[in-house]
């Protein structure tokens, strides 16, 4: 790091292809604050894990379209929220209360539904605890939302092993596919209009359907053509020895694998289940590394794992183990009481821990800004670029 | 550098070869151009080279092709990788990766070439493609010229000592076509790559090539020559050779510079000749007459620049022709202020604009000027944000799509968005349903437009031609008065250009009001009575076509450049003019 001037050399630099932070790093940190969301139901802490994660997504995400994702992570949080209250509030839950809020009418259902209810008493026990409940799974999603946001999808799938780097690209080819594939559905719906039939509703989407997915075959074919005169496939001369030897470590690597989840699953032969099981990951990992002999290709411009990627990353990491800790250290904290109904309140340690995972919104490379053009930019804090 | 030995191309469920008798040799180092009609296998022979023809697409291949001294027959297209870069009519298929830079670098990552050997080659085929500011730019927010630039670094890049472009330049503006050509002419001079090149905007690209490949009719031997030689037999050519056919001159110019240089007898022939029959015919020469222009094949728009409005400031004139148009015609639609924003893009503002009936329009400007844009508002598609659109009394986004299509139709840049039945008798059925018409009414309409088309036949296997025709029939079908057509040449060879003018003449005789969006400058002179040019957004020109597009010198068509300042705009008015001195 330049440090001459102590402060453009503290703030993180503008990013670009070379300093771009490893994608990997992001799912590191993000599931690290999933881990963190997952030990606890203190609603304050969630909603503090929501806020660390969305203040950092704004800070630190570009205006790539994968970026906007996190808003449909968001709604989706809601609608899970939703739908875990509706599922209280109806089908009831086995927590026992007191605070009965109001009495749904009773459904009797027949004698082979017995253990299921329909309707009844909903407390505010109940309300409460699936308010926790889905506020965790909520939590729990909107930190995926925030890897997808922040992480080039198309990157991350560049770091896989060599011999997995066709599937890598079948994915990378179906993320670009999805957008135009929407695009193409909203062109033709619209076109619908030129026609004198109605566009809007459902019945003109599922009459485009067919039409859009033969344009979107036609494509793939297209591209196919493409991908293959620009040498998708190509592979390298291997001699036989070494590629049955693939064959072999996979194919084993494989079984061993299996044999080795039954055996710790099942109740006899617990004893030889792990070791099976680690030998058979061993060898399916050699077959995986041999296969990459295979192919010919060469990497351009990998993303390194650098010191900041360290430092999100760990940011994340620490964020999870320290809630591991205090989830064992102070339950009490971590997940307040239902019954009897208690007011939450917010654990001190830990709520300095989670802000932690604010780490990235200050060492990340920060998105360059859109709309101005690039050169020497007026000092701003990020909290400004936050939008 | 490429060996065609006898080559011919039959597919698996056709009865004769789509190509035969190819026997020839492409040189290293030299631009060729193949030309030829629609549907004679363009397409195929440029797929022969780069072995996707017929590994990819099935069918069997007779003789030999060899490139660099690989044979097609043996080695799969991934093996010629690193000798051919193929490009194909639609770059956006072409893409596998998301952003420029990652794009330019995937063949090259295919290859296996060396990662310090990429990242100098990337820098390098940025500069030479002028792409360096837009390396980290995600592909979809790029410009059609911009897209087709980075399909061709993406090729570039491992070096190939071939290239195949098909159609580069058809969906591009002429300034961004100008921009690619640049490139490739740089590419042959100064790296010495083969460049086999398919191209119908022959104005565009003849002047380029060292030779001409042309497939004359399906299945008929090809004829390969220096440009001169065998564009003055070929069935299409570009306005600059027409005019050099009229005119008798030998050898045939190329370009416009060839041309002006022996243009100096017929500008002074046409003078006369343009003089008496304006002052035979004693027309008010003020700006085209929209009935004229159907039957007589010239206009009077045509006339020399001695005509009484082009000596009154423009901005009288412009009044002046307004006026004179609210007086002549009812308007079919008018907007007032027009505005139209999308996320945070203002495609359009302040755009006044009234097409009165049986007006030709041309929509001219470069890509993303917001062309499209303006037809999709016309069609209700987009809502104006400020200002108003009015298609005679209706309000075209607040009109019901059943009532509108009584009062606008729009062909899509893809007519095939229009079109969702199997068969031709079935997408006519509908149409006279959705458009409440007499059953029979659009069947008759293709019967018109397009004589001998089976009623059984799927859209899909109608050419590029036919299928806007018939998307043209279906929108017909309501009677609109309001015709919109969104890049309507785009993959139309010149033969069926010349029926679609003939249709959209017709039409315009018939009362119908026609608004072109197009890139296509020869036919904007042949069909529009008034040109309108948009940049960012806004309306930059308006005016007859013959004053607005002489004074640019990117949308003045070859006829024009040569015989500025004269203003004459096509082959046919030089032709009708001869013929009338004469």
């Amino acid at each position: 790091m330049l440090m001459s001037s102590a402060r453009a050399g503290l703030r993180a630099p503008e990013a670009n292809r070379s300093n771009a932070l490893h994608p990997g790093a992001w799912w590191v940190w993000a599931l690290g604050l999933g881990t963190a969301a997952s030990r606890t139901t203190n609603p304050l802490l969630l909603g503090l894990l929501v806020g660390v994660a969305g203040y950092v997504v704004a800070a630190r995400r570009s205006e790539a379209p994968w970026a906007r994702s996190y808003g449909a992570f968001v709604k989706l949080g809601l609608f899970v929220l939703g739908i875990r209250l509706v599922f209280a509030v109806f089908l009831g839950s086995p927590i026992p209360g007191s605070h009965t809020l109001f009495t749904l009418p009773d459904v009797d259902l027949p004698e082979w539904a017995q253990g299921v209810r329909i309707g009844g008493r909903v407390t505010a026990e109940t309300l409460v605890f699936a308010l926790y409940d889905g506020l965790k799974l909520a939590t729990l999603l909107i930190c995926m939302g925030a890897a997808n946001a922040l992480a080039n999808p198309a990157r991350l799938l560049k770091s896989l092993p060599g011999a997995l780097y066709e599937a890598g690209v079948a994915v990378v080819v179906a993320l670009t596919f999805a957008p135009q594939l929407i695009a193409d559905l909203q062109r033709l719906r619209a076109a619908r209009r030129l026609r004198g039939r109605p566009d809007r509703g459902i019945r003109g989407l599922l009459q485009v359907g067919l039409p859009v997915l033969e344009g979107a075959l036609e494509r793939s074919v297209a591209l196919a053509a493409a991908m293959d005169a620009r040498g998708y496939g190509r592979t390298a001369a291997v001699p036989p020895l070494v590629r049955h030897t693939t064959s072999a470590l996979t194919l084993g690597g494989l079984i061993g694998v299996c044999a080795g989840t039954y055996g710790l699953l099942a109740a006899e032969g617990a004893g030889f289940g792990l070791p099976v099981l680690l030998v058979g990951v061993g060898a399916a990992l050699g077959g995986l590394w041999l296969g990459g002999r295979r192919s010919v290709r060469t990497r351009y411009r990998p993303d390194v794992w650098g010191v900041r990627a360290w430092l999100v990353s760990g940011s994340g990491a620490a964020v999870a183990a320290l809630m591991i800790r205090f989830a064992s250290t102070d339950p009490a904290g971590l997940h307040p009481g239902v019954v009897p109904l208690v007011a939450p309140t917010l654990p001190l340690w830990p709520a300095a821990c989670v802000l932690l995972g604010l780490l990235p919104a200050f060492v990340a490379p920060s998105p360059a800004a859109a709309l101005s053009p690039r050169g020497p930019r007026s000092p701003r804090s990020p909290r400004k670029e936050a939008r | 550098m490429i060996r065609f030995e006898d080559v011919s191309v039959t597919y698996d469920d056709a009865a004769a070869p789509t190509v035969a008798g190819v026997d020839l040799t492409v040189p290293e180092g030299e631009l060729v151009l193949l030309v030829g009609p629609s549907g004679v296998g363009k397409s195929t022979l440029l797929g022969t080279v780069s072995g996707l023809v017929p590994h990819f697409t099935g069918g069997t291949l007779r003789g030999r092709v060899t490139v660099a001294g690989r044979d097609t027959r043996t080695h799969k297209p991934r093996e010629l990788a690193d000798v051919v870069g193929t490009v194909g009519q639609d770059p956006l298929s072409h893409f596998v990766t998301d952003t420029v830079e990652d794009e330019l670098a995937y063949g090259m990552e295919s290859l296996g070439l060396a990662p310090d050997v990429m990242r100098r080659r990337v820098e390098e085929t940025l500069d030479l493609l002028g792409l360096a500011d837009l390396r980290e730019r995600p592909i979809a927010t790029l410009s059609g010229g911009q897209q087709q630039r980075v399909a061709i670094g993406s090729v570039l890049t491992p070096h190939p000592e071939v290239l195949v472009l098909d159609e580069p330049t058809s969906a591009l503006d002429p300034a961004a076509a100008e921009e690619v050509l640049a490139v490739l002419q740089r590419l042959v001079h100064d790296l010495g790559t083969t460049v086999l090149l398919a191209e119908h905007r022959l104005e565009r690209v003849v002047q380029y090539a060292d030779q001409v490949l042309l497939l004359p009719s399906p299945g008929a031997a090809p004829v390969l020559g220096t440009p001169a030689d065998v564009m003055a037999v070929a069935p299409v050519y570009p306005p600059v050779v027409g005019l050099g056919r009229l005119a008798g001159w030998e050898p045939l110019p190329l370009t416009v510079r060839d041309a002006r240089r022996r243009a100096g007898d017929l500008r002074s022939q046409l003078a006369v000749a343009g003089s008496c029959s304006a002052g035979a015919m004693g027309v008010p020469p003020v700006r085209a007459e929209p009935g004229a222009s159907g039957s007589v094949g010239t206009t009077s728009v045509a006339r020399p620049l001695e005509s009484r409005a082009s000596r009154w400031p423009t901005w009288l004139r412009r009044r002046h022709s307004a006026q004179e148009r609210q007086a002549e015609g009812t308007s079919v639609a008018v907007t007032e202020n027009l505005a139209v924003r999308r996320a945070r893009v203002e495609a359009l503002r302040r755009v006044d604009l009234q097409v009165t009936a049986g007006e030709t329009l041309a929509l001219m400007g470069r890509n993303g000027a917001g062309k499209s844009t303006l037809l999709n508002t016309l069609v209700g598609m987009l809502e104006p944000s400020t200002g108003s659109v009015r298609l005679g009394r209706a309000t075209p986004h607040r009109t019901a799509p059943r009532e509108l299509i009584r009062h606008v139709g729009l062909v899509p840049q893809e007519p095939r968005d229009l079109l969702h039945a199997d068969t031709v008798a079935a997408e006519c059925a509908s149409a006279d349903h959705d458009a409440g018409a007499a059953p029979g009414t659009c069947r008759a309409l293709v019967g018109e437009l397009l004589p001998g088309i089976a009623d059984d036949i799927h859209p899909r296997d109608l050419s590029e031609g036919q299928r806007l025709t018939l998307a043209l029939a279906v929108v017909l079908t309501a009677k609109p008065p309001l015709l919109l057509l969104d890049e309507p040449t785009r993959g139309l060879d010149y033969a069926a250009k010349a029926r679609l003018v003939q249709h959209l003449r017709g039409l315009a005789d018939a009362g119908h009001a026609i608004v072109l969006a197009t890139h296509d400058v020869e036919l904007a002179a042949e069909l529009a009575h008034r040109v309108v040019i948009l940049a960012d957004g806004e309306v930059v020109a308006d005016g007859p076509t013959a004053d607005v597009v002489v004074s640019s010198p990117s949308f003045a068509p070859q006829v024009t450049k040569i015989l500025a300042p004269q203003k004459w705009l096509t082959v046919a008015q030089v032709r009708a003019a001869l013929d009338g001195a004469a």
